[in-house]
């Protein structure tokens, strides 16, 4: 064992010293490699930014809600037919809240994208306004930050009150306390009663879910949604676990309420989260993999070259070889000097690249919500080894069966 | 005396085209130890091919080679490596040192492959140098060196080890006369000192500084003759007295 240690050395030590005697050679062969974890580590780090962004932009739709909307929102209908489908109402929903089993929560809601906020001089937009119930801050898994939400009384006399995100309350008062002031959405004078806490941005900052007030559905009905009366109910459901009955019943119950006959198709769709995580990893999420693949070739064309490398360094070094055979080199201490010597060159050229990919996920991380993972950075470096040790072992194999007494007549 | 190399009809065979060479044809010998053997042929008798056999960096084609009471005939290369590093030490006509490494980590070599720690190493390595007096050129490398300063090197790699045998192959082919017999002195000296020596040499007055002569034509034995009288080289080098 000890004995194999002080082999490794002279391994490593040889190894370095005909690095150092190529210096030019060495830095251009790891050039390749350079350039191959540089686009594979900037390529992953950019396809877990993505994705991480996606989730954050649907973060406001939880994993354990089912959406009971008219659209379906993956498609999959024609989208004009789906537009002439009754509007789901009030009083369907009323149905639902009292046929259905078991749910923790169910909020209607009304929703409109963007309008302007006023107050004093200040306005700013709001990216989405909701009209609902005091049970969507379950539903919506929202958290006060200050001040309160909605509650029964609220919602059952329609006040003009509303919650606000903190984008929202900033951009307003940026040095007073939002709660119980008066502010104008779209004309209509309401007053705070809470503000979200902070959510973080979506998808390069669209919809912002800071950017997002909630009132009470009559309020919204009274003012921002005068023509939007098709409702959306949102259901969190007891048992996650369960999710799949309670979808099922869901259905049964809305076809019931909605009279669809037995031989016709639902005329509304039961939406969840997880259907656009499917939807993200079967489109955008394949094109991620295959550009991966494709900056992986450059990996693959880097390890080529060491390779190439290795074994024009193998042939002129035949003499060297044959002498530390007769002198007592087994195949393996061979193997391992010819091995390390490419495992050094693809390990540099791997930190090399990290240093170089480091600032460019910096830069990513302006766009998306992700700077580079820790486990991509030693990911690379175990891949800069295994190039190494793939793209060495070919001409350290053929270094190591040498016969000796050929390698000392070379010249 | 006890041998420590017994070969019986060894012989090497190589296909050159449809062509056989015979370059050992049938070869027996026994080596004892502490004995001091030159072989001596024209060119292209066997010589090499037989010291590259005895030394056990090449195999026969057929035969039996018995080394130490172990017959090495059909070890693998690892175990042959094993025995080359532990009981042989090699000086080549050319030398064959590292040419990046200095006198110093030429001389380690072996005992790095036999696993002994680096201060012990350093430490035998230092003393083969100053016995071949080159204790002031630890640190040059070859090509800072004189040919005789080369091949003492060499000759310190060898001995580093201390090996039952050491094997030379026309070990004063690339020398002139006097460092030839500067080298010749210190293998004399190895040999007083109990080693065993086997020598290829072109020239009759090299050879006889050896026991024994072992005349090589067309990869037979043709002859097997006591040394009567033995040349004792002058020791005209100071700095190994
Ligand atoms: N790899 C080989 N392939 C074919 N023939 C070989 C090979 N190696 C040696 N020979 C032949 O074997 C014969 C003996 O070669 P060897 O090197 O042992 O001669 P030598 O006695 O050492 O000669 P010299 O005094 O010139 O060094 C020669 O005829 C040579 O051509
Ligand atoms: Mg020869």
């Amino acid at each position: 064992m000890k004995s194999y240690f002080i082999e490794l050395k002279e391994g490593i030590n040889i190894s370095l010293r005909a690095i150092r005697a190529n210096k030019m050679r060495a830095i251009l062969t790891t050039l390749g490699i350079i350039i191959g974890i540089v686009a594979v580590t900037t390529m992953s780090t950019a396809i877990v930014g993505l994705r991480q962004a996606f989730i954050n932009s649907i973060s406001s739709f939880g994993s354990d809600v089912l959406y009971v909307d008219k659209f379906d929102w993956l498609g999959g209908h024609d989208w004009h037919s789906m537009r002439n489908r009754k509007n789901i109402t009030f009083e369907q929903y009323e149905k639902l809240r009292n046929t259905l089993s078991s749910y923790s929560a169910m909020a209607p809601n009304l929703r409109s994208f963007g309008a302007k906020v006023k107050y004093a001089q200040k306005s700013t937009d709001a990216t989405m306004i909701y009209g609902t119930t005091e049970d969507y801050v379950k539903t919506a898994n929202l958290v006060v930050d200050k001040g309160r939400f909605l509650n029964s009384m609220d919602v059952k006399s329609g006040r003009k009150v509303c919650v606000v995100g903190t984008d929202i309350a900033d951009a307003l008062f940026p040095r007073e306390d939002p709660v119980n002031k008066e502010i104008k959405v779209g004309g209509m004078p309401m007053t705070i009663i809470g503000v979200l806490q902070k959510q973080g941005s979506g998808l390069f900052g669209g919809f912002s879910p800071d950017g997002q007030i909630i009132m009470p559905l009559k309020t919204f009905e009274n003012s921002v949604g005068k023509f939007r009366s098709n409702l959306r109910i949102d259901i969190k459901v007891s048992d996650q676990n369960r999710i799949n009955e309670t979808r099922d019943e869901v259905i049964a119950i809305m076809r019931a309420i909605r009279k669809v006959p037995l031989d016709k198709p639902n005329d509304f769709a039961v939406n969840q989260q997880e259907a656009f995580k499917e939807l993200y990893d079967k489109t955008v999420g394949v094109v991620g993999i295959a550009g991966l693949f494709i900056t992986a070739l450059a990996l693959f064309v880097g390890s080529i070259g060491i390779m190439n490398i290795m074994f024009v360094s193998v042939t002129e070094r035949t003499k060297e070889i044959g002498i530390r055979k007769a002198i007592g080199a087994k195949t393996w201490s061979i193997l391992t000097q010819f091995l390390s010597e490419a495992i050094i060159i693809c390990l540099f050229g791997g930190i090399v690249g990290l240093m170089i990919s480091f600032p460019l996920s910096l830069v990513i991380n302006q766009f998306l919500p992700t700077a580079m993972p820790l486990d991509i950075v030693i990911i690379s470096l175990l891949i800069s080894a295994f190039v190494g040790v793939v793209s060495g072992f070919l001409p350290a194999y053929k270094a190591s069966k040498l016969d000796p007494v050929e390698a000392l007549r070379y010249e | 005396m006890d041998n420590i190399i017994t070969i019986e009809h060894i012989a090497k065979i190589y296909q050159v085209g449809t062509e056989e060479v015979h370059a050992l044809a049938d070869v027996s010998l026994t080596i004892d130890r502490n004995e001091y053997v030159a072989i001596m042929g024209p060119s292209g008798s066997g010589k090499s091919t037989l010291m590259n056999i005895l030394g056990c960096l090449d195999t026969p084609t057929k035969g039996i080679y018995d080394f130490k009471g172990v017959n090495v005939s059909d070890m693998n290369d690892n175990q042959l490596a094993q025995i080359r590093n532990k009981e042989i030490g090699f000086v080549f006509q050319t030398f064959n040192l590292l040419a990046r490494s200095d006198a110093l980590h030429n001389v380690e070599l072996p005992l790095i492959y036999a696993g002994v720690p680096s201060a012990e190493r350093k430490e035998r390595a230092r003393a083969a140098l100053v016995h071949v007096g080159l204790e002031s050129r630890m640190h040059h490398r070859p090509n800072e060196l004189s040919g005789g300063q080369r091949q003492r090197v060499a000759i310190a790699r060898a001995l580093v080890t201390n090996p039952s045998i050491i094997l030379a192959d026309e070990p004063t082919g690339n020398l002139d006369t006097k460092t030839g017999e500067d080298i010749m002195a210190l293998f004399h000296e190895i040999h007083q000192k109990g080693n065993t020596i086997i020598l290829v040499t072109h020239e009759e007055y090299i050879a006889e500084h050896a026991a024994r002569i072992l005349r090589i034509r067309d990869g037979l034995i043709e002859k097997d003759e006591i040394v009567d009288r033995r040349r004792i080289p002058t020791k005209n080098n100071a700095s190994f007295l």
